[in-house]
């Protein structure tokens, strides 16, 4: 399955995913601190500078990542506009975009097992309540079956279109449903013929 | 404890395929997915507890990296943007969910489509409402005022999640885990 991590090796491919939490981590908490232009400014400069040192196609895979912002840019935009605080609207907007492009640096210069690796080191202090190792379980069967359910839900489209001249609306849920927790049933029958989850 | 882990693994799965049904975006391009009607699935079907560690999981995947939300979202990005506040709300919300179907004796149908509003609008909208109102530093009102556009198909999929919930428990009344 497709993940966010970008292909094109960058230098931050090479970092440790610990630190790189870390750091974003850090960079966050200083810049809710701003509240002026200039500081935000040069951040944004540093961050486009950071992401841009991945080369052109990684820069631009970077900036098509921060579509989903723009409807909220143009909302708080269009607000600013309208009520005269455009300093105000400028820090806002300055803040959300590069929060978000840090942490998609992070997240696409970062192996999806290396992330899982940090999830689970992460949730060791709640060792008593959670075990790492069904943690590890859970994340690997979902993974595995989201394109076997994806498949299911076709197959049952499919059907539907065999059998009526209306479109599938959301009537193809239920089975959908259903069909997620015969899987649970049946995955949890093996698992425990296979030894348990620990 | 494996019939436990595997179902909130496969609604966890569920959560993600549900957010990859064709969508259809409306005005200002607030993209409706059938996404939060798994979340409010996960709680009236799995009950208060696996529904909130199904949701959870789900979002760690989306954490981690996968680019599950609907309309591709992912990573750490989603979590440092103005929907935060949705994003925690949700394992709320299927809590919530979960709870009210455990504790009502209102028949299941009904009771899944009140708690789905209950939790899947009232308590999801104030902590989609206080993310946006930090994120955008807008006053609540603004904030609700921007909220509103994911209403009517947050409320017909509250209704829906009635309907599959008591289309679920008619075939299996026994995997209803909320009812069990």
């Amino acid at each position: 399955m497709l993940t966010l991590t970008s292909p094109v090796e960058t230098a931050f491919h090479r970092l440790r995913a610990g630190p790189k939490l870390a750091a974003l981590c850090g960079a966050t908490i200083l810049l809710f601190w701003a509240s002026t232009i200039p500081p935000l400014a040069v951040a944004l400069t540093a961050a486009t500078a950071l992401t841009a040192t991945g080369g052109a196609v990684f820069l631009r895979h970077a900036i098509l990542l921060l579509r989903p912002l723009i409807p909220f840019v143009v909302i708080v935009a269009l607000w600013h506009l309208i009520t005269d605080d455009l300093t105000q609207g400028i820090v806002i907007l300055l803040r959300l975009i590069i929060v978000v492009m840090l942490a998609n640096l992070v997240t696409m210069t970062t192996r999806l097992s290396d992330m899982i690796d940090v999830l689970t080191k992460l949730a060791r202090p709640l060792r008593w309540v959670l075990n790492p190792a069904t943690l590890a379980l859970a994340i690997a069967l979902t993974i595995r079956f989201i394109p076997t359910l994806s498949d299911r839900m076709g197959q049952i489209r499919e059907s539907w279109r065999a059998r009526s001249p209306r479109r599938p609306g959301w009537r193809i849920l239920t089975p959908a449903t259903l069909a997620a927790l015969d899987d649970a049933d049946q995955v949890a029958e093996a698992l425990r013929a296979r030894g348990g989850a620990g | 404890m494996e019939r436990n882990l595997t179902h909130i693994a496969l609604f966890a799965a569920l959560i993600a395929v549900l957010g990859l049904v064709p969508r259809i975006d409306l005005a200002a391009g607030v993209p409706i997915t059938a996404q939060s009607l798994g979340i409010m699935l996960c709680g009236s079907v799995l009950g208060a507890k696996r529904g909130a560690l199904a949701v959870l999981l789900f979002l760690a995947l989306v954490a981690v990296g996968l680019p599950l939300l609907a309309g591709g979202r992912g990573g750490l990005g989603v979590f440092a943007g103005p929907s935060v506040g949705f994003l925690i709300g949700f394992p709320i919300a299927a809590f919530v969910i979960g709870w009210i179907v455990e504790n009502t004796s209102l028949p299941v149908g009904l009771a899944a489509s009140a708690a789905s509003v209950l939790g899947g609008i009232a308590v999801l909208y104030l902590f989609g409402i206080a993310g946006l109102s930090v994120m955008l530093g807008k006053t609540w009102a603004e904030a609700t005022v921007i909220s509103f556009a994911y209403l009517p198909g947050d409320v017909l999929k509250a209704v829906l999640a009635g309907f599959i919930t008591q289309g679920i428990a008619r075939m299996r009344p026994g995997a209803l885990l909320s009812r069990a």
